[in-house]
């Protein structure tokens, strides 16, 4: 297994977002993480990205303890629910920054960058787009710019938070078409948070259903409700 | 269906906790906060403490013998005098500035605003010197004045209209962003009502602008009681009659009385004090009832 | 009146009052602000080019300037790094009796600068709490006059930034930290560019508020022609020797400027809207 949480517990005062997690993901796998609002989900994705830091517990990225590392030194990709763009900066620049922020030794020379960055630009199909700011994108434009920002650092694990929650109905569509491609092609391990059923059951390879801080097995009656009963069509992780 | 899981050893703590990503590293917080306070100590509050030092150095007779000093009593009054007149004035156009830059959306809004905020960039010497060039003895009305003996430079109304110029801005900029963010939305269900447009003002708009309203007033209030350079250029420094306690202070440092100087500009310190207690009551209602 | 609004109004209100307000208002203005500001303008019009020329270029009017704007400026100038350190720490950091410290802040706005001037002097006096510690003269220098601007000063640094600081989101540090940048990193290349309007901005008022500022300077200036004495003080000299063109025609190359910098604040202020709205 590549990443694995285990019997992680994290509370914010007196409500507990998540209450003794374990689950596994393996390389190169598109896990959804599903629930209604208030459920943890964004909580766990956090504390995996190394912005929260849980109250007990692990986790391990192909067995080494990322909970000893900051930050900066995870080589984790993050896409934020409102995109955080930096909006003093050109596309192209924010596509850049993880590789201009890198020490000498690691970072790319200007050419170098330049062709990374064009590539990633194009691979997410706004090449031609790489001088505007972020002001002057719509709404899915600047998702696919977070989304390319994250990947040029090339992470080992992708994380994305609600990704198309800001995003209307016919954008989000067309994106999570595009991000099922894209997926397909880098086999990159992802895990996406969302609340949307439908979104789950279409991106990914294994939805996990939390509720209240602790993952639903796939026969609970909660886990039925809220797929709609497709329970028995997906692979549910199951509770420790 | 369950997964068989691989044996963990439990994690390892880090040796020492990881700082969230967004804070600033302990020493560069110490130095900020030194910094920050040295400074602030420094220039605020020292000289705050010199005023009330200084003032009762020689001790509490000297103290109150120069507060209730009559030309200190009548510089007083001539000051609440300028500060009342200004303060309703001011009140009424900056609602009325208010009402128009913030219910509507017409053509050069951006003129009116920097209009309004003119005085604000004017020095109050000049201030003082253009009422000195339309009513003074060379001015426009120079001679219609002195015909019929009024006198406006060198005198009270002279005094009152310079106060007026400086704190013009004052309530209109406190009310303006909080009537803007407010919209008309509550004003137009009234009058669907059936409110007439008064009545909507009164019962719907101020009640929702009170605390901002107040806090314009006590700004402005303590402007005008504190204004310097405007009034000295238009007052004729003659004690007793057209000496606002600035001036006051002024010509008692002039001459040396220091303590007595002091004295009185613990008035207007502790004026300031009592402002800057105000507006924090009056920013926590603000908090507490905007929407 | 209808006339007016149907003139100036570019969408539709159903709300009464347009006219009488708007009436009132520039009303108001016209006799209070506008047309007293245009005497100046005005009185300056008798003088002949040469005799203008004369007036505002003479050697101590131009040392006045030189006083005036540059330690104009260099107060500004340390108030806006002191003042963005205040800010941050104002709003990022806990510490005791910040709330009262937050409070004082304003203390240059509601205190009057009669009493800040002699306060100020009786500090930096060769004898005062302060100015015994110094081997220089502060009081009655242009340093002393230094002193008073960055006072008058202090508060429009911290409250441009204050409420930008509060509105930053937190998600651009943390995408910059998952990115790979160190905290210094971060602080440089993210926040530091989202500040520089505001700051820039609370530059631009302090620098103004300095350049007309009379009360508090002038007891600590020390007041001697060519070395300290501020334009100010000059035009109120010149009032007193019932030079009245002269003092007008200085406070028209004052209006000029401060018009001219008002223009560059609100420019900045457009600046700034621009890039704190836009919601990325």
């Amino acid at each position: 297994m590549t990443l694995s949480v285990r019997h992680l517990h994290k509370s914010f005062g007196s409500t507990i977002a998540c209450d003794g997690l374990n689950l596994d993901v393996a390389g190169g796998e598109l896990v959804a993480l599903l629930g209604p609002s208030g459920c943890g989900k964004t909580t766990l994705l956090r504390i995996i990205a190394g912005l929260e830091l849980a109250d007990a517990g692990s986790v391990q990225f192909k067995g080494e303890d990322l909970g000893v590392l900051p930050v900066r030194e995870r080589g984790i990709g993050f896409v934020f629910q409102h995109y955080a763009l930096f909006n003093h900066l050109s596309v192209f620049e924010n596509v850049a920054f993880g590789l201009r922020v890198r020490p000498k030794e690691t970072r790319p020379d200007e050419a170098e960058l330049r062709r990374r960055v064009s590539e990633l630009l194009e691979r997410v199909q706004l090449g031609s787009l790489g001088d505007r700011m972020p002001q002057q994108l719509s709404g899915g434009q600047r998702q696919r710019v977070a989304l390319a920002r994250a990947l040029a650092i090339q992470p080992r694990l992708l994380l994305l938070d609600e990704p198309f929650g800001a995003l209307d109905a016919q954008v989000r569509k067309d994106l999570r078409r595009w991000l099922r491609q894209l997926h397909q092609e880098l086999h990159i391990t992802t895990l996406f948070v969302t609340h949307d059923q439908d979104e789950a059951l279409e991106l990914a390879d294994r939805v996990i259903v939390l509720n209240r801080g602790r993952i639903e097995a796939a026969d609970s009656d909660f886990a039925r409700r809220f797929l709609g009963g497709q329970g028995s069509d997906i692979e549910l992780a199951a509770v420790a | 269906m369950t997964i068989a899981l691989p044996a963990v050893t439990p994690a390892k703590q880090p040796t020492s906790p990881l700082p969230r990503p967004t804070e600033d590293p302990r020493w560069l917080r110490g130095l900020l906060i030194t910094l920050a306070l040295a400074f602030m100590g420094l220039f605020l509050f020292v000289p705050l403490a010199c005023v009330f030092y200084e003032a009762l150095k020689k001790g509490w007779d000297v103290y109150f013998a120069a507060i209730v000093d009559p030309d200190a009593i009548s510089a007083l009054k001539l000051t609440l005098l300028a500060a009342g007149i200004s303060l309703p004035l001011n009140l009424a156009f900056g609602l009325a500035a208010a009402w128009v830059v913030a219910k509507y959306d017409f053509r050069g809004k951006q003129i009116l605003l920097t209009l309004i905020d003119l005085p604000f960039s004017v020095s109050p010497v000049i201030a003082g010197l253009i009422y000195v060039l339309i009513f003074g003895a060379q001015g426009w009305f120079g001679e219609w004045l002195r015909d019929h003996d009024i006198r406006v430079i060198f005198a009270v109304p002279g005094i009152v209209l310079a106060t007026i110029f400086v704190t013009v801005p004052f309530i209109a900029r406190e009310l303006i962003p909080l009537m803007q963010a407010q919209g008309s939305e509550q004003e137009e269900a009234a009058l669907l009502l059936g409110a007439s447009g008064w009545q909507t003002f009164y019962r719907i708009t101020l009640p929702r602008i009170r605390w901002a309203l107040l806090y314009g007033l006590i700004l402005s209030n303590a402007r005008a009681m504190g204004e310097f350079g405007a009034v000295s250029v238009v007052s004729g420094h003659v004690r007793g009659q057209t000496n606002t306690l600035p001036l006051h202070i002024e010509i008692a440092y002039n001459e040396y009385q220091f303590a007595a100087a002091f004295a009185v500009a613990t008035l207007l310190a502790a004026l300031a004090l009592v402002t800057l207690g105000l507006k924090v009551l009056v920013e926590r209602q603000v908090k507490k009832t905007s929407t | 009146m209808s006339v007016a609004s149907r003139l100036l109004l570019k969408r539709h209100s159903v709300l009464p009052g347009f006219n009488l307000a708007l009436g009132f208002a520039l009303l108001y203005l016209s006799l209070i602000v506008l047309i007293p500001l245009s005497a100046a303008f005005f009185k300056t019009f008798t003088l002949s080019w040469g005799a203008f020329a004369e007036a505002v270029t003479a050697p101590r009017v131009l040392a006045s300037y030189r006083l005036t704007f540059f330690a104009s400026l260099a107060a500004a100038a340390l108030n806006a790094v002191f003042g963005l350190i205040t800010a941050w720490v104002l709003v990022r950091y806990e510490f005791p009796f910040k709330r009262l410290i937050d409070a004082l802040v304003d203390l240059p706005f509601a205190l009057p600068t009669a009493v800040a001037g002699i306060a100020l002097t009786a500090l930096w006096a060769q004898n005062g709490w302060l100015g015994h510690w110094l081997p220089f003269k502060v009081a009655f220098t242009p340093l002393g006059v230094w002193v008073a601007l960055v006072f008058i000063g202090l508060p429009f640094v911290v409250r441009t930034l204050q409420p930008v600081l509060e509105q930053l989101p937190h998600d651009l540090e943390e995408a910059a930290a998952t990115l790979g940048a160190t905290r210094a990193q971060a602080l440089a290349r993210v926040v530091f560019p989202q500040l520089l309007p505001a700051l820039l901005t609370g530059f631009a008022l302090a620098f103004a508020r300095a350049l007309g500022e009379y009360g508090s300077v002038i007891f600590i200036a020390g007041n001697m022609p060519m070395v300290s004495e501020i334009t100010p003080l000059l035009i109120i000299t010149k009032l007193e020797q019932y030079d009245y063109a002269g003092a007008t025609a200085l406070a028209v190359v004052m209006l000029v400027a401060s018009f001219a910098l008002l223009l560059l604040i609100n420019l900045l202020q457009a600046w700034a809207r621009r890039r704190q709205g836009a919601t990325v």
